[in-house]
């Protein structure tokens, strides 16, 4: 399967925009992912391994956390986007 | 360094006047110079992609765009050769500098993250700021200049490389 590299981790993997894996589950692939670059692991893991909240993992066109997480089983023509959360605000509060 | 075309850079400015007294957001696609060379890198702007606000319980001074957006932005702008080179994002009656929340959110670091300051409806200064860093613990913004340049000059140039 494919993995969307979004562009503030590239340079994390080796510049590329997309990674392909194999994988039987979205975890499996993001650990496809990380085992081939490592430096990416701080980037979308918290130091206890959970995914990091502001990071969004899309199985094609839908959120894994309406999924079934890490769990979810994925078949090798998927795409899993990877795009950080934009926001923001004038006010601080 | 930005770098934009002229009906880019106005779209982007009549966004904010349209939402006023709302925030409006989008994506700016195009290539990144230099990516690993953050000092130095340059942003060409080839297209901007409207976004709806999804902060319906404070949108005069809180934008969010959908994940499922960026998704499909970052999906169709790879199928034509671009990239998510950063955002942009309107302060109804507030200056066009970043906030403390702006900062918090910010994720894409070697990105631009434009802000353009509506008064009273119309658009008055637009600024940017590369996100930099090496990570959520040591991330800033930084200020960068906007060159604002004629479309079909930034295309040529873009199919040239
Ligand atoms: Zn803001």
């Amino acid at each position: 399967m494919r993995i969307m590299i979004p562009t503030p981790l590239r340079q994390y993997a080796d510049k590329k925009d997309a990674v392909e894996v194999k994988a039987g589950t979205v975890g499996e692939a993001l650990s496809g992912l990380t085992a081939r670059h490592p430096e990416l692991r701080k980037h979308l893991y918290t130091d206890d391994g959970r995914l990091r909240a502001f990071v969004n993992v899309y199985l094609n066109d839908e959120d894994i956390r309406y999924l079934g997480k890490e769990q979810t089983p994925v078949n090798e023509g998927d795409t899993l986007s990877i795009v950080p959360s934009i926001a923001g605000g004038s006010l601080i509060s | 360094m930005l770098k934009i075309g002229e009906s880019e850079f106005n779209a982007l400015r009549a966004h904010g006047e349209e939402t006023y007294p709302h925030e409006c957001c989008g994506v700016l696609l195009g290539r990144m110079q230099d990516e690993d060379e953050n000092e130095d890198a340059e942003r060409h702007v080839l297209e901007i992609v409207r976004c709806g606000n999804t902060r319906d319980d404070r949108p005069q001074d809180r934008y969010h765009i959908d994940p499922r957006d960026l998704v499909r932005i970052q999906r169709q702008g790879r199928e034509r050769g671009l990239d998510i080179v950063g955002f942009y994002h309107s302060h109804p009656d507030h200056p066009a500098r970043w906030s403390q929340t702006d900062l918090a959110e910010a994720h894409w670091i070697g990105c631009s993250y434009v802000i353009t300051s509506v008064e009273k409806g119309r658009a008055v200064t637009t600024n940017s700021f590369a996100l930099h860093g090496s990570g959520e613990d040591d991330k800033h913004f930084e200020d960068e200049p906007v060159e604002v340049s004629a479309a079909k000059v930034l295309v040529r140039e873009f199919e040239a490389e």
